[in-house]
């Protein structure tokens, strides 16, 4: 086994870095176009217009300004600590694409503890918030920095308690093998409960609205990185939307068939659901307004939990009786 | 065993090094002005009074003490699920007791007042 995957792996390895990075950057710029299109249209604006058909391309523009300005580390900084900050953050939102399944055969690496990595790294994007917002030494960015762990860490027990019940359906960790459970029928249908938990914790893992106290733009400025500025800043950035991505992709790989539909390929059925997903997560934040702080802290332990833990043992229950 | 997770490692590494090259050539591409007041920690506009890294409130503390309590559980369960189809009934019971009792902790940190944001 540990032959054969060394073999394939120092050039796969490469090959799938290039395809990742190249899919975060497309992803990152489709989606702030995205972002930027949807919110206008919500407010019966036209939203950009100016740059490339219906602003296109204004995004490319907009990566161009950012990779020229001019990276401000402050004075009080505490400065390892801040560089390392937004590496921390991008690098876990890369591994976790290792093991995204877009089609049957397209996929880095098929792994049998697939879940618990990509669950494990996505842990860590906590770890790279607390680094920002405390070694920026900015009050603000210390604010949104302990708002944000609270927060991440109140949303990850429902958020793993959940996925813990489709997994039980499955009996394994590969997201392969999850996909291919659904050949029947989409887990969308068997557990309308789990998805619907699953995609409140998402959205409040990747700090969309209603769920963005920590970058709440009225309160805080931007949150833990009010203090970076240029490609620092766009890593953040790109690392958010990615997050974006990769949650809307667990949940298509678990709720929703993953690379499953008639006619069209495998990869195009995984984007559209994909992208359907993060349409819905967008359509969220011009819908509902911000929640105050103790609603979010309270909606997590006082609802989310028992009712994942309630979803979790009528669906043990049921695989037993059938 | 581990081994098998080595091109994990080496991907990190790689990737490690690409977005810092990323950031080294804005670094370098940027241009460099400084004057006292841009240093500043941005308050919007005010001087900053203090260090940022100032007390904050103790229910922080308890909210992280309930993740590790509750995430260390919830990681428990993982390996069951995975083995649950073979268990029987038996792994069924079982688990119902421990979630039982997870249930009951949470319960007694409700009543005691510790979920309440006051």
């Amino acid at each position: 086994m540990a032959t054969t995957v060394q073999s394939v792996s120092i050039f796969g390895m490469i090959a799938g870095l290039i395809g990742v990075m190249a899919l975060v950057a497309v992803n990152a710029l489709f989606l702030i176009w995205m972002e930027r299109k949807v919110s206008a249209h919500m407010q019966l604006r036209p939203g950009p217009m100016e740059v490339g058909w219906h602003g296109a391309i204004q995004t490319i523009a907009d990566a161009l300004k950012l990779l020229g300005k001019e990276l401000i580390t402050p004075r009080e900084v505490d400065r390892p600590v801040y560089l390392a900050a937004p590496i921390v953050i991008f690098l876990p939102v890369l591994v976790s694409f290792l093991v995204i399944p877009f089609s049957q055969n397209l996929i880095i690496r098929d792994m049998n503890v697939g879940v618990l990595l990509i669950l494990s790294f996505a842990a860590l994007t906590v770890l790279a918030i607390l680094m920002a917002g405390w070694a920026s030494n900015n009050k603000y960015a210390v604010f949104g920095a302990i708002r944000s762990v609270a927060q991440n860490v109140a949303y990850e027990i429902p958020l793993l308690i959940t996925l813990m019940s489709v997994i039980l359906m499955v009996g394994s960790f590969r997201l392969t093998d999850i996909v291919a459970a659904q050949s029947r029928v989409w887990f969308i249908l068997v557990q309308p409960v789990a998805f619907i938990l699953y995609i409140i914790c998402a959205t409040a893992e990747t700090n969309r609205a209603p769920f963005d106290l920590p970058e709440a733009e009225s309160e805080l400025v931007a949150g833990f990185h009010t203090e970076y500025s240029g490609m620092r800043f766009a890593l953040f950035f790109l690392a958010e939307y990615t997050n974006m991505f990769i949650v809307a992709a667990l949940a298509t790989i678990f709720f929703l068939g993953g690379w499953r539909g008639p006619f069209l390929p495998g990869v195009i059925w995984f984007l559209i659901k994909v992208y359907a997903i993060i349409f819905l997560i967008m359509w969220f934040r011009w819908t509902f307004p911000r929640v105050r702080f103790d609603q979010l802290i309270t909606l997590s332990w006082k609802i989310l939990i028992p009712l994942s833990l309630a979803n979790l043992i009528i669906t043990a229950f049921v695989l037993k009786l059938v | 065993m581990l081994l098998s997770y080595l091109p994990i490692l080496i991907y990190m590494v790689i990737a490690a090094g690409l977005v810092g090259l990323i950031v080294l050539l804005s670094e370098l591409l940027g241009k460099k002005k400084h004057f006292p007041s841009k240093d500043m920690p941005y308050e919007c506009g005010m001087d900053p009074i203090g260090d940022a890294r100032s007390r904050y409130h103790v229910r922080f503390y308890v909210i992280a003490m309930f993740f590790i309590v509750f995430d260390v559980e919830a990681i428990f369960l993982y390996p069951w699920g995975v083995v649950f189809k073979q268990l029987g009934w038996f792994g069924f019971v079982e688990m119902a007791i421990f979630i039982f009792v997870l249930v009951v902790g949470l319960v007694y940190v409700w009543g005691k007042g510790a979920l309440e944001w006051e």
